[in-house]
């Protein structure tokens, strides 16, 4: 197919179906590892000379100067960009609604892709041409659309990946990761933008683990306590398998994820305030005022909500019961994964508790509500574990994601789990 | 703790968001239904247990403090419209 019907086709699908921000105006070809690749990139990163708004109208017009590590990596390899992919705003959502242009699932356009990189899966299932989606997680925003959109979803390692170029949502748990309809085109875009870079000051510089057996299976216990007929999907589709309890992440990771993502969301969104780029207004007031004044005219709801949530526990007199209280109980939440892994190879549990729900469904939660659907999503996340999701079936003709957890630098039996899995 | 118009006000200001009533009155029974799920971990035993700021343990990455290239002038002004002899122009500081 050539890049001009490649294009057409993305503006096509995105009259129905919202998985773009911006279509590239041409797209390339290379040569490389990447040559008759397509690569559509998640709203949060940096493509020089594309506008990249991270979803939020507070970043309209915004064109970096520069490209985020990963897209000189693709570039170099021959992958041509197709556009940016829609998304919630900053990364606040688990249905991708927290935005103006909100993506529709492709098996049923009344339900969401799933969030916060809604976008990516849908254009990831939709796509007749050779694609691969580069998309990010915080706290499960690459497995819950993944899960949704019945594509495969991959998020690495904290820290293997460079986010050098990515606007942050929160630092300690942003992680770039990739979308694909096979796991040969994930381990090929992993394999070429994994690796330390000086210019991301949390970029590991260490080896992954070679070896990539899988022995043991642990099933997490608490995590079945879903959909009967969700639960019965994951466990028919695995041979060997024990169950093991991980109360902590169960009881806590929620809460934990939450407060100390909004705290850091809270400080990574200081800096919008209509001076360098993005929305201004006119130049009017004190700098208090002014500043006020843009951040309110233009971040969205949720993005208020957890700014004014993340501010909240921060503050002295609240600071230690909450940021640092979870940051102490992370700790924990991590001890409690390091330990099943001594027993067990992957972790499994299902991608998402429930398979993709129609907006009007939506429009009934309220935000806690919300932020209880990252319940399966948000634990490896928070202790930074690379993690994938896979089809494992449908229900009610929507796909149903099944998760493999695996412990830190273990990216490897991921793929190996996914190559399985394709056989 | 009471999670009133006036702290969600005060919280708004520090984070420089002006907020309307009809947002604040919105607000309130939410942010107390999400800080009451936020006060679970209280329960948890922490003493002695360190924090986890990352979720792996990072080394920082230092460079000798020698300049570098860095953007040009024109392009840190690119996005801005509010500029004047090749600087950000800003709002009154005082």
């Amino acid at each position: 197919m050539s890049s001009k019907d490649v294009l057409k086709e993305c503006k096509n699908i995105n009259k129905e179906y919202n998985y773009f921000n911006t279509i590239a105006s041409d797209a390339k070809e290379g040569s490389g590892k990447l040559k008759s690749y397509y690569i559509s990139v998640k709203d949060c990163i940096c493509v020089k000379d594309m506008e990249t708004t991270s979803g939020s109208e507070i970043l309209k017009g915004y064109k970096p100067i520069f490209n985020a590590t990963i897209i000189d990596k693709i570039i170099k390899e021959g992958g041509s960009i197709i556009g940016k992919t829609t998304q919630d705003e900053f990364g606040f959502g688990s249905f991708n609604v927290n935005t103006k242009n909100i993506p529709k699932n492709p098996f049923d356009k009344t339900r969401t892709c799933g969030g916060s990189s809604g976008g990516a899966a849908g254009i990831t299932q939709k796509a007749s041409f050779k694609h691969i989606a580069i998309a990010e997680s915080t706290g499960g925003s690459i497995a819950c659309p993944a899960s949704f959109c019945g594509i495969i979803g991959f998020t690495p390692t904290y820290g293997l990946v460079s986010r050098y170029g990515l606007l942050d949502y929160a630092n300690s748990l942003d992680k770039i990761g990739i979308m694909a309809k096979n796991i040969n085109d994930i381990e090929l875009m992993f394999n070429i933008i994994k690796g330390h870079d000086k210019k991301d000051s949390t970029s590991l510089n260490l080896e992954l683990n070679k070896d990539t057996k899988i022995k043991k299976i642990g099933v997490i216990k608490e995590t079945l306590n879903v959909d009967p007929e969700i639960k019965d999907l994951i466990l028919s589709k695995l041979d060997n398998y024990e169950l093991v309890s991980l109360p902590s992440v169960e009881k806590y990771s929620l809460a934990t994820y939450y407060i100390l993502a909004m705290a850091e969301a809270s400080t990574n969104l200081a800096k919008y305030c209509g001076m360098r780029y993005g929305m201004h207004e006119e130049l009017k007031g004190n700098f208090n005022e002014y500043f006020s004044k843009v951040r309110s005219n233009f971040f969205g709801k949720e993005a208020k909500r957890r700014i004014i949530l993340g501010t909240f526990t921060r503050m002295a007199g609240y600071r230690n019961a909450y940021y640092l209280k979870a940051a102490k109980v992370r700790t924990l939440i991590i001890n409690e994964y390091k330990k099943a892994f001594k027993k067990y190879d992957l972790l499994v549990s299902p991608t998402m508790p429930i398979i993709a729900p129609k907006f009007s469904e939506i429009d009934k939660l309220t935000p806690l509500e919300n932020y209880m659907m990252d319940i399966m999503t948000v634990g490896p996340n928070l202790a930074g574990l690379p993690h994938i999701s896979l089809n494992v079936g449908f229900k009610d003709k929507m796909p149903v994601g099944i998760m493999f957890i695996a412990d830190h630098l273990n990216d490897n039996k991921l793929i190996e789990v996914g190559k399985k899995w394709e056989m | 703790m009471k999670i009133d118009k006036e702290l969600i006000k005060r919280v708004a200001n520090n984070a420089r968001l002006n907020l309307t009533d009809k947002e604040i009155e919105e607000f309130i029974p939410q942010f107390k239904d999400i800080l009451n799920v936020f006060s679970k971990i209280s329960e948890v035993n922490t003493d002695n247990v360190k924090v986890s700021i990352h979720p792996i343990e990072i080394k920082n990455s230092m460079r000798e403090d020698i300049p570098e290239k860095c953007i040009t002038q024109e392009d840190a002004l690119k996005n801005t419209k509010h500029k004047k002899d090749g600087y950000f122009k800003g709002p009154a500081a005082i």
